[in-house]
């Protein structure tokens, strides 16, 4: 690839690596930077000063800052499926091969034909949607919104899944530390020598904050220096992490905070078992916030051209990136670091063709910086209006004397002083309070275990930040048991001893000519402020959401401050008086991928699979999410639909024998002495009378009189039951129990244990089921019809394992249940299955499961839905009357008691071709299909094999009393209305002989 | 947020469930005015912009329902008692 | 022009709205233009539209199963259509379908009932199938998801709209129908003689009322205690989300079946999206990290094209979790309050209908057939309004 010069790099100086360049492109444009460059001062270093375009009017803009502010040099990052829309040029790490393309234009960046938009702002300005394009009524969605909405975005998201990782991790420290400059390092430092497990996060890719971007020298050697220095300390310290390319972007509850690794981003592609980015919640004891401050820029006319930057960023670029982002400067400042900007600026050769400070006055210390580069010095002067259109041409100026004049340049470093960056300090609710004294928000109420160093104070005197930092770290380490000496470091700014405090905000200029922009992503003006307030939107947040100032992709970094003192100048009052801002996490636009890390696709839930998985996949089952279970839907012959497949199963089962897996039941043992007292106060129905070696129906409800859920309940002792539940409700059913156990009743002697996963359990059911299991249980065991009738349970032995029968059904069918300690669950299905080749043995899934629990009526998922009674399921006759239980008291309510609700129902279509739907909803026959004559709905349906016919469950209003009533089965978001006769909802086998078989 | 469980230390929220209110006591069933009492029970709160006693359960730990003291307007956690051993009312 | 007069309180007024949110100014507008009372104030502790009503994912939908949810909605919805002719304010009500995504058979059956109730009350609704779905959405992840997407419940009429502008919509239209709209007055006690109220007191003096209506959801216990009422009602915190700006790719309103998540674009080109209520009582208007990751995780799993946008802001509302998860708009006990609370995570899409039922229930003293059901005794009688079937616990609805 061809290299080209970089025009504006610096001979000399700086931290990148010019004897490592880096190729990238930009908009297609092959162009070469050095390591250690950002894509932007790679940009700077090029001559590429147009960058993107604005969100509402496609203005041209350039690159104002060169931190995590900036609000207009916003490109797409890479392409294809990797592709990045609204990436910060200044914060991108330049590496070998990265491509960046401009967003927000068409066709071109040059010439975009939708900043015609600027010409008609007026048309476009704050609140303009809201009052038009009402009219006529149908325009809004056809027309007007689809223009919108296409107009809308910056980038583009990639097209296709993201094809990278992401990680997380939980670190646990005495002392994080948020910020790598000068105040975090001796924060670190001071914290670290006690013996303090410490974790400094910073979100650049070099240590050093301020430091890098200022020529300032820390005892004797150069600020950059010193921090490698401490760094290397740092690094030396076992307790202590530093963790660079690392923001903190969140403070939540407890001491824990969210903090993104950037892995791999500076990387063409994440190493090899690497993720992108790795979240992390860390939690510590004590936190130092020494985040800076961000630089405020002016509002005066067409500042947002290219070329007007952030003083400091000029600096930044000066001095750490060794480029000089113009060839021609003008300074506009409102405060003394106007003097170091000039000393940088002239010591990079650039020209500085004038010094403009708006205090009444000016000061000395500018004055005199003036006066030694012979820069000319318009004090108590304003910029009003930048000129030119891709590029910055000139500045008006308006003298002290009212004399305006234009000046030539390229660049113009504006400063209208300092915002402390406290955002992290208001995640938890904090108020930053208005400091007359600094100019400058100041944290209110901190998070707990909080304490703020350096900038992110108001001060930014390096001995300050130094000083504020060591105390701190060592403070911090105190609170946590630690102790140490306070290291003391004396450094000497650029501008040593000159505070960097304006005397008075320079929010905007007055006389400003042209859009003088407050939020430059968001193109909201002073003009669309001053309309605000006009409108009534006056209050702060109002502003914001009438005008979206601070919604765009800087949050507001450069803005939301700045509107505060515009509303204070509209409404003639101090900037207290305005309120105050607060922020949100996260501080920095954070990936969602990072935040959702490896869970996604397959792993978006872990799979819970059972005991016998690796059987049944051998024998061919189609496996079916059960929550978070898979469970085998049915077993498929070679082609067989799953339907065929279903009724084959049922045939085997109800013909002769067929296994079905249930260990996904919950099984909870209980025991204790008051054991059974415990499951009296559970179930609705008796338990009291139940003996060892037996087993009931039980039915629970919620508290609230409603069926929570049922199931069979065994009893081994009088101390020893084991109950079972539906697999969706095992782990409520758990909970519940344990709630019940634990808060209301403690005084009861009962321990609960969720034994779901420690226990395999098949179904063995059909005619020949016994025969079948006398095969497989040991000998010894009498499993007779008579001396181990329905209801049966024993603790018996399967090659003498120990495992535990029971004869209870599902299917309606002679039919057992077999658990056994669920490492043997795999083999034990093997042999039932090898053992039940002679009965013509099949396994069975949940299809065929729920097809002869609908032919017996037997209620499930469908009609356990949290909606119905017991008297509703036909099960009232099991609330005891005798005794106090969950559930009880609360279902004599009124309407729990309605003869008119709906109860459950067989249905069976008149038409026997005709199939009915579960979510069809009943109507009665000559009724109208409407809200009102809505009588119910199908529960659950399946084809049955034994009747030859669909068959359905449903709950129908008044249902018991209108056995052999025909009434519509209404499906119209199917297309589909049958006539269903209404009976009973045993199917098969009523009076259940096959049970007992 | 974290909270202490008292037998498995301090641990984060998401090993924990919630349950609301933890003044209310379950009423006696055989009470003259069970019905009014227990539809109170189930479905009255105070909700407190304050201080407020909660049940939570450290689900994804020892399993234990505790009673948690807990500030609601700032999450602050005040205090922590295993539910089956708070003192009787 | 301003948008509504900046009004200083006056010593009374036939009816004292407190809460300057969505409800309590749409029910105000309603109050003046449908019964002819404008001598109202609306009383807002901060600026107007500073609480829920600005810290949604501004969905609107009818979507429901229970009937009264249906018939109450489905109001709100036709209302909606109709708004900005009503208030010439463009809110932006933008129907550009609700889909709800199922994954199992189960829910597809659940799914089809509440479909079906919904087609029985002349709602819009169908049920698609995977393909199309696939069709509709080819961005969601359908060949290698832990919980496949086996087809949805859309109903076309939903969509969203600028949550804002119904806020300083309604304010504008009560405002030129004489309504007072006072910002940063809080009420901190409501009078009560002989079981009638008799007016509230503010921190901006005594503001006497033969009927206060309570319109606060979020702080409805707080509010409500002044009155001696202890309600059904826990105040849970619920988070919200924005990505940055991107072209437009989401174009409907889209829920996840298999997880707490929803998701639209705005029409500045933000993702909005949500999840589950963190789950503990809260009156901090923030949450904490385990819903996030919860929330991000299922956006994952749906569209995993998703992993590099940015999320740009996190927020918190306050949510009235009630106990059966549906609303209470009606009578309480106290002669002249009126109550209009526990709308859990349903109460923007609400608005119109809510403010239009109440202005109704308190202009006449009492329920209109729409709202009666959601009434406070309810819990007592039975008669609850559990759409999901989640029973007396509030972080379950």
């Amino acid at each position: 690839m061809m290299t080209e010069k970089q025009p504006f790099r610096l001979a000399t100086g700086g931290l990148v690596d010019r004897a490592a360049p880096l190729n990238f492109s930009f908009d297609g444009r092959a162009i070469t930077g050095f390591a250690g460059d950002t894509l932007a001062s790679a940009l700077l270093a090029n001559g590429v000063r147009l960058v993107g375009r604005s969100f509402k009017y496609h203005r041209p803009r350039g690159i104002l800052s060169a931190g995590v502010e900036e609000p207009n040099a916003l490109v797409e990052h890479r392409s294809g499926s990797r592709r990045e829309p609204n990436s910060r040029a200044t914060v991108l790490e330049l590496y070998d091969g990265l491509v960046a393309t401009s967003q927000n234009r068409w066709p071109s960046l040059r010439c975009d034909l939708l900043s015609v938009n600027s010409w008609v702002s007026s048309f476009i300005a704050a609140g303009f949607y809201y009052k038009t394009f009402m009219w006529p009524a149908s325009f809004w969605e056809r027309i007007y919104e689809p223009m919108i909405r296409r107009a809308a975005g910056l980038g583009r998201t990639a097209p296709a899944h993201d094809p990278d990782t992401y990680e997380k991790a939980t670190a646990f420290c005495d002392v994080l530390v948020i910020g790598g400059g000068p105040a975090g390092i001796a924060a670190a430092v001071a914290a670290g020598r006690t013996g303090a497990r410490v974790i400094l996060c910073d979100e650049d890719f070099v240590l050093g904050g301020g430091l890098l971007g200022d020529k300032a020298e820390i005892d004797g050697e150069s600020g950059v220096d010193w921090a490698r220095t401490m760094a290397g300390e740092l690094a030396a310290m076992p307790e202590v992490s530093v963790m660079g390319r690392t923001s903190v972007t969140g403070v939540y509850d407890g001491g824990v905070f969210g903090a993104v690794q950037r892995v791999s981003d500076h990387l063409p592609e994440p190493p090899v078992h690497q993720p992108r980015l790795r979240f992390w919640r860390i939690v510590a004891r004590r936190s130092i916030l020494a985040a800076g401050a961000i630089e405020r820029p002016i509002a005066f006319g067409n500042n947002d051209r290219p070329g007007v930057m952030l003083a400091g960023s000029v600096r930044t670029y000066i001095n750490r990136y060794g480029v000089a982002p113009g060839r021609r400067a003008v300074i506009f400042a409102n405060n003394d670091g106007a003097a170091g900007t000039l000393d940088d600026l002239a010591a990079a050769g650039v020209g500085v063709a004038a010094v403009v400070d708006s205090r009444d006055g000016g000061s000395a210390a500018v004055s005199a910086a003036a006066a030694r580069h012979g820069a000319v010095m318009h004090a108590g002067a304003m910029v009003t209006q930048a000129h030119g259109g891709h590029g910055l041409r000139s500045v008006e100026v308006l003298t002290s004397d009212r004399q305006r004049e234009r000046i030539s340049c390229d660049l113009l470093a504006m400063s209208g002083g300092w915002n402390p960056t406290i955002h992290l300090t208001s995640h938890l609710s904090g108020r930053p309070r208005w400091d007359e004294a600094a100019a400058a928000f100041l944290p209110g109420s901190l998070p707990p275990g909080m304490t703020v160093a350096g900038a992110a104070t108001g001060n930014a005197d390096l001995n300050a930040c130094l000083a504020s930092g060591a105390a701190n770290g060592l403070a911090a380490a105190h609170d946590c048991g630690f102790s140490g000496r306070l290291p003391f470091w004396r450094g000497y700014g650029s501008g040593d001893g000159q505070s960097h405090r304006p005397v008075q905000p320079l929010w905007r200029v007055p006389g400003a000519r042209g859009k003088a922009f407050i939020d430059f992503q968001s193109d909201v003006t002073t003009d669309d402020i001053d309309l605000s307030v006009r409108e009534g939107f006056g209050a702060a947040e109002h502003v914001k959401r009438y005008t979206a100032l601070g919604m765009a992709t800087d949050q507001g970094k450069t803005s939301n401050v700045a509107a505060l003192g515009v509303l204070a100048e509209i409404a003639g009052t101090d900037m207290a008086s305005q309120g105050t801002t607060t922020f949100r996490p996260p501080y920095t636009p954070v990936a969602i991928g990072a935040l959702a890390g490896h869970a996604r696709g397959m792993d978006f839930h872990p799979r819970r699979l059972s005991p016998a998985h690796p059987f049944e996949t051998e024998q061919g089952a189609v496996f079916v999410e059960a929550g978070a279970w898979l469970r085998a839907q049915y077993y498929p012959r070679p082609g067989e639909t799953w339907l065929q497949s279903a009724e084959r199963e049922v045939r085997t089962v109800r013909g002769g024998a067929g296994i079905c897996d249930v260990s996904t039941l919950g099984k909870i043992d209980i025991q204790g002495p008051d054991a059974r007292a415990f499951i009296e106060r559970i179930y609705c129905n008796n338990f009291a009378g139940l003996q060892p070696g037996r087993a009931r129906y039980g039915l629970m409800l919620r508290e609230d009189g409603f069926v929570l859920d049922d199931g069979v309940t065994m009893c081994f002792s009088d101390t020893h039951f084991v109950m079972s539940t539906t697999t969706a409700n095992a782990p409520v059913v758990m909970q519940h129990m344990e709630f019940h156990h634990q808060c209301v009743w403690p005084e009861l002697d009962v321990q609960l244990t969720s034994v779901t996963e420690q226990w395999a359990q098949f179904s063995v059911a059909g005619p020949l089921s016994r025969e079948l299991l006398r095969r497989v249980v040991d000998r010894q065991h009498d499993i007779a019809n008579e001396s181990f009738p329905f209801m049966s349970v024993a603790q018996v032995t399967v090659a003498g394992v120990t495992a535990r029968l029971a004869r209870v059904s599902f299917s309606g069918e002679l039919a057992y249940e077999i658990a056994i300690p669920a490492q043997y669950g795999d083999s034990l299905l093997r042999e039932l299955m090898r053992q039940g080749e002679a009965f013509g043995v099949c396994l069975y899934g949940t299809e065929a499961l729920a097809i002869m629990r609908i032919e017996k009526g037997h209620v499930a998922g469908g009609e356990l839905n949290g909606h119905t009674t017991a008297a509703d399921l036909g099960l009232g006759k099991m609330m005891s009357a005798k005794k106090d239980y969950v559930g009880r008291i609360l279902a004599q309510r009124p309407a729990l008691r309605d003869p008119e609700r709906p109860t459950l129902v067989g249905l069976l279509p008149l038409d026997h071709g005709s199939q009915v739907r579960a979510g069809a909803h009943l109507v009665a026959s000559g009724q109208v299909a409407n809200l009102e004559n809505d009588e119910g709905y199908v529960t659950s349906s399946a084809y049955s094999p034994m009747l030859g016919r669909w068959i359905a469950l449903g709950l129908l209003a008044s249902g018991n009393n209108r056995t052999g009533e025909v009434v519509r089965a209404c499906d119209p978001l199917r297309g589909t209305e049958s006539l269903v006769e209404i009976c009973s909802p045993q199917f098969y086998d009523p009076t259940g002989e096959r049970l007992h078989g | 947020m974290r909270i202490h469980c008292p037998y498995c230390g301090e641990r984060g929220v998401e090993e924990y469930s919630y349950r609301g209110d933890a003044t209310v006591r379950r009423p006696d069933a055989n009470g003259p005015d069970a019905l009014e009492r227990f539809v109170e029970y189930l479905h009255l709160r105070d909700n407190p912009a304050g201080s407020h006693q909660e049940f939570w359960q450290h689900l994804h730990g020892c399993r234990a329902w505790l009673v948690v003291q807990r500030d609601v307007r700032t999450h602050a956690i005040e205090s922590v008692v295993a539910a089956s051993r708070r003192v009787a009312r | 022009m301003r948008a509504w007069r900046d009004a200083e309180p006056r010593p009374q007024y036939d009816v004292v709205i407190v809460g300057g949110g969505g409800h309590g100014l749409a029910t105000a507008y309603y109050l003046a233009k449908e019964h002819g009372i404008s001598n109202i104030a609306v009383l807002e502790k901060s600026y107007i539209g500073s609480g829920n009503v600005g810290r949604n994912t501004t969905i609107i939908r009818s979507n429901y199963l229970h009937p009264a949810n249906a018939r109450f909605y489905e109001r709100s919805l036709k209302l909606w259509e109709g708004l900005e002719q009503d208030l010439n304010y463009n809110v932006m009500v933008s129907q550009r379908g609700v889909l709800n995504l199922f994954h199992s058979d189960g829910q597809r059956d659940a799914f089809a009932r509440r479909g079906n109730a919904m087609r029985l009350n002349d709602i819009d609704a169908g049920l698609l199938d995977e393909a199309e779905v696939r069709r509709l959405l080819p961005y969601l992840d359908f060949d290698n998801a832990r919980f496949p997407i086996r087809g949805g419940l859309l109903q076309p009429r939903g969509g969203t709209v600028r949550h804002d502008a119904v806020a300083w919509g309604y304010a504008r239209g009560a405002d030129r129908r004489g309504v007072d709209i006072i910002q940063n007055c809080e009420v901190t006690g409501i009078h009560i003689e002989r079981g009638r109220v008799t007016g509230v007191e503010t921190n901006r003096g005594v503001i006497r009322a033969a009927k206060v209506a309570l319109c606060c959801a979020g702080n409805s216990s707080r509010v409500a205690t002044m009155a001696g009422l202890r309600l059904p009602i826990e105040s849970h915190v619920m988070q919200a989300f924005v990505t940055e700006s991107v072209k437009p790719l989401v174009d409907m309103v889209v829920t996840f079946g298999a997880g707490h998540f929803y998701i639209s674009q705005s029409n500045r080109g933000g993702l909005v999206f949500g999840g589950d209520i963190d789950g503990y009582n809260s009156y901090a208007q923030r949450g904490n990290l385990p819903t996030v990751e919860a929330v991000m995780e299922s956006a994952m799993a749906l569209m995993p094209g998703l992993g590099r946008l940015r999320v740009l802001r996190q927020w918190g509302g306050l949510m009235d979790m009630s106990m059966d998860g549906s609303p209470i708009i009606g009578l309480t006990p106290v002669e002249g309050i009126y109550l209009n609370a526990g709308w859990c995570y349903g109460g923007f899409k609400a608005t119109p209908a809510s403010g239009w039922c109440f202005a109704w229930t308190i202009a006449r003293n009492q329920p209109h057939e729409l709202n009666a059901p959601f009434r406070l005794d309810r819990f007592a009688s039975g008669h609850v309004i559990d759409e999901k079937g989640a029973g007396a616990q509030p972080n379950l609805h």
